[in-house]
């Protein structure tokens, strides 16, 4: 019964897929290669595989050394610097480029984009490292310390394999995210496959050009996940003992680690939280009235919480059946379907913009530039990052709860209803949150999509910064970061 | 009359049947446990009856009604039955109270509270309904889940070894008042378990299961004394296992000849007797009959076993009451008292490891001593 909501979502996320190939071949394969293989694509894609793993690997140090600090060893503070951790989360990583940008502009180039992104997107690492060193039993690195282990030799033995999937899970967020951002490497003047797109559909109406450097985009992205699948192997990393977990004991720092801890986490955050929103103040103290007003300030906030919301609303009840049924039922069926509705991952966001564009023209013309297109572009495009957190949320609802509930006389739907949407409803809130910060911060998409005389925070300071006019962006990317912090702030909290 | 019975019952995960075409009927107002070393397939019978899973053939019947059989399957939630899991499964967002109340939707709304409050009186916990369940213990946890699986007057409650999880002081009492509370409902209680002694003690029937199939099936009693086969013998309570040969209506082993049980069958000539360590006691070794040394002595408090090795290498236990005056390396006779059941041997003797298909989970977990 859940199979008809999950296949229409799985249909949905794979729209914007058949799009792009049947673009793409429009005239003839043979063209299609001919774009692909000219020499300037290689050296795109040379540049795009670059800065993904500089950008994963720095994500890496920077999210597994703050989730290892804050939950594990005794820094003073740790609540404040988990929170300092996540807020990144907040600042898009096209404000993040302009302010390290305008405070120096030497930066440009491949050292600002792998700066600038690595500082944006180490959340991604470090909220499901940090969640994994919380929930991990301490009685496996307690035994492996009776066993003569020293504390540095358990950490490296013990806890980093433990870490180890969320650590990968992670970094493909970051590479996918790096491999398909648009703003920061355009500020950074770094030229990239995802720009390349960007520049080839703006310079000619002809979009099968960038429809073939989509479908490129498209195979690295499946090959990454394929590569995520294979480091999960075949050990299981859940708690193998029952009862309840006792919390780890967090390791002593002495001095000389207090302050080199304290320094580090403080650097981190000077860097990706009080540095650009200091410069974004420093552009709002030096510009004056004349740059901005409140007036349009006011109407692309009210704008962008509104479409984003819907977004996430959508999107979440998009990723429900689809959760359900594989957590549930699993089978060739639910595994089709969950690997359908990750599509979006593989897939930019100007390309989901231009496939929605298409169908909008052709078969849905009154829907065109209206805003329920542009929140469908968004569920499409944010499908799998809901679908993960609804899932891991719906993993928390003990099967046996289910079954007790079934005995006591309640149907499938009723259970799922009185029983297990409850109990994972913290989990979806915060993928709802998730979901929400990151349509606020979407770029491509909005842009091509929004109804015309609407603006968005994103597309006002977009704008602005295309300009240099830094002064008049600014207000409108504190805004942004301001908005955005608060679901920031509250899944840095969220216990799972 | 039966709340439960099972017929040919085959079911499992994958292609190896769990349950290999298990028969079982479960007499109606009374509690059976259902009894097996880990692995035997009880869990799965659970599943199927309750309707979790689907068996690949055979029919359940829950009060007269066929709830799983060819072409039929009666979803969980219109069985009927009761389940107690083993960790309670309390659902966590809801007051206990309302954990009690789950299954009384087709009640009249003004008849629910009452009945709530009467059931968590039957359980002893009256009052506590506005508690979560995570401000109680354990054993109260358990408590609440009974009073739920009972509240909706289900015709059969399934126990999935709800009292594994305790420790043993509180085991006993929560055992008891779930006893009193299944027969004050007159409910029929099924008890999973793997712990003999819980059977034993709880159980007006028991039924051992051993890879898929019900082993023998009677009260308590019967069971003690009329073991079907060597297996059984040791897996329900300790058991003293000699080779023995029936002689004119007289078992003869190493440790003397002793009357046959009525259940034995006067045709078997030679096979394996069985004793129980408590009739086996001992005494001087001037006077004795059989003699023996004392290898190991286990300290019980209320009572101790004390291995002794015969002159032919059998070792024996016996169950020795209050204070043990022999200490290992001892001289000492034995002297035997009641009847002994003589049993065909087993092809694959019990405490052994079994044949190349057996599982060693298979085996009794408290199997005898080696008899030789």
């Amino acid at each position: 019964m859940l199979a008809v909501p999950a296949a229409l979502t799985g249909a949905f996320a794979l729209l914007p897929l058949v799009y792009l190939v049947i673009r793409a071949l429009e005239r003839g394969p043979a063209f299609a290669w001919g774009v692909v293989s000219a020499d300037r694509t290689a050296g795109l894609l040379g540049n795009s595989l670059r800065l993904t793993v500089v950008v994963v690997v720095a994500t890496w140090v920077l999210g597994v050394s703050l989730a290892w600090l804050t939950e594990r060893t005794a820094l003073p503070a740790a609540r404040l610097w988990a929170v300092l951790a996540t807020l990144p989360l907040a600042v898009p990583s096209y404000v993040m480029s302009f302010s390290w940008l305008s405070a120096f502009p030497g930066i440009s180039g491949f050292t600002g984009a792998a700066v600038a992104l690595s500082l944006a997107c180490f959340p991604y690492v470090y909220l499901p490292v940090a969640a994994v060193l919380r929930g991990a039993d301490p009685a496996l690195e307690e035994a492996a310390r009776s066993l003569g282990h020293g504390p540095w030799r358990t950490f490296r033995s013990v806890t980093l394999p433990q870490l180890r999937p969320a650590a990968v899970g992670g970094g493909l967020l970051v590479a996918l995210y790096v491999m398909s951002d648009f703003g920061a490497v355009s500020l950074m003047r770094y030229d990239t496959f995802t720009r390349a797109i960007h520049t080839s559909y703006r310079a000619s109406f002809d979009r099968t050009p960038a429809a073939a450097l989509g479908c490129v985009l498209v195979l690295i992205t499946v090959a990454l996940v394929v590569a995520e699948r294979r480091t999960r192997g075949r050990a299981r990393y859940d708690r193998t003992g029952r009862g309840s977990a006792r919390p780890a004991q967090r390791m002593p720092l002495g001095r000389a680690a207090r302050t080199a801890a304290l320094g580090w986490s403080a650097a981190v955050a000077l860097a990706a939280v009080a540095f650009p929103v200091g410069t974004l103040c420093y552009w709002i103290a030096v510009g004056n009235s004349a740059t901005w007003a409140p007036g349009p300030l006011w109407e692309a906030a009210v704008a962008t919480v509104g479409v984003a919301a819907a977004g996430a609303v959508v999107t979440v009840l998009l990723a429900v059946p689809v959760a359900v049924l594989s957590v549930r039922h699993r089978g060739p069926l639910a595994r089709t379907l969950e690997h359908a509705s990750f599509a979006g991952h593989a897939l930019p966001g100007i390309t989901v913009a231009l496939a929605f564009v298409f169908l909008a023209v052709r078969y849905a013309e009154p829907l065109y530039q209206q805003w329920p297109l542009l929140v469908l572009a968004y569920a499409a495009l944010f499908l799998p990052l809901a679908l993960t957190g609804v899932r891991a949320a719906l993993l928390q609802a003990p099967e046996s709860l289910e079954e007790a509930a079934r005995s006591l006389g309640r149907g499938p739907f009723a259970t799922l209803r009185e029983v297990t949407l409850p109990l994972a409803a913290p989990g979806i809130a915060a993928g709802a949150a998730l979901t929400f910060v990151v349509i606020m911060k979407e770029l491509p998409a909005t842009l091509l999509l929004r109804p015309t005389g609407m603006d968005t925070l994103a597309t006002r300071l977009w704008t602005h910064t295309d300009n240099f006019a830094f002064a008049a962006a600014a207000p409108y990317a504190l805004t942004l970061v301001l908005i955005a912090a608060v679901p920031s702030y509250l899944l840095g909290r969220h216990r799972p | 009359m039966t709340d439960l019975s099972v017929r040919a019952l085959t079911a499992g995960y994958g292609k190896a049947p769990v349950l290999d075409r298990l028969d079982l009927d479960i007499p109606s107002g009374r509690l059976t446990a259902v009894l097996g070393p880990s692995g035997c397939g009880k869990t799965t019978l659970l599943r199927c009856v309750a309707g979790f899973l689907r068996p690949a053939d055979g029919t359940v019947t829950v009060a007269g009604r066929i709830v799983a059989g060819p072409g039929r399957h009666v979803p969980p939630e219109r069985r009927a039955v009761g389940i107690v899991a083993q960790e309670g499964a309390l659902f966590p967002h809801l007051t206990v109270a309302r954990n009690v109340g789950f299954g009384l939707t087709s009640l009249p709304r003004a008849e629910r509270a009452p009945r709530v409050e009467a059931m968590l009186e039957l359980v002893g916990l009256a009052g506590l309904g506005s508690r979560m369940p995570h401000e109680l213990s354990g054993g109260q946890q358990q408590r609440v889940a009974l009073a739920r699986a009972l509240a909706p007057r289900p015709s059969v409650v399934l126990l999935d070894e709800p009292f594994n999880a305790l420790d043993t002081a509180l085991r006993g009492d929560l055992r008891d008042d779930v006893r009193a509370a299944l027969a004050a409902t007159g409910s029929t209680g099924v008890l999973v378990t793997h712990d003999q002694e819980e059977a034993l003690s709880w159980a007006d029937h028991i039924a051992v299961l051993r890879q898929g199939r019900v082993a023998q099936h009677g009260s308590p009693q019967e069971l003690y004394a009329e073991p079907v086969d060597p297996w059984v013998a040791s897996f329900l309570g300790d058991a003293v296992l000699l080779p023995g040969r029936h002689e004119g209506g007289r078992v003869l082993t190493a440790l003397g000849a002793h009357p046959l049980t009525p259940g034995s069958d006067s045709r078997l000539t030679v096979g394996t007797a069985v004793l129980r360590p408590e009739q086996l006691q001992l005494c001087s070794a001037e006077a004795a009959p059989v003699r023996g040394s004392v290898t190991r002595v286990r300290f019980h408090g209320h009572d101790a076993l004390v291995a002794v090795a015969l002159a032919d290498g059998t070792t024996v236990r016996v169950r020795h009451p209050g204070p043990v005056s022999v200490v290992p390396g001892d001289e000492t006779g034995l002297r035997v008292q009641g009847a002994a059941a003589l049993r065909a041997t087993a092809a694959d003797p019990p405490g052994a490891a079994g044949g190349p298909t057996k599982k060693s989970t298979d085996r009794p977990p408290r199997a005898g001593l080696p008899t030789g």
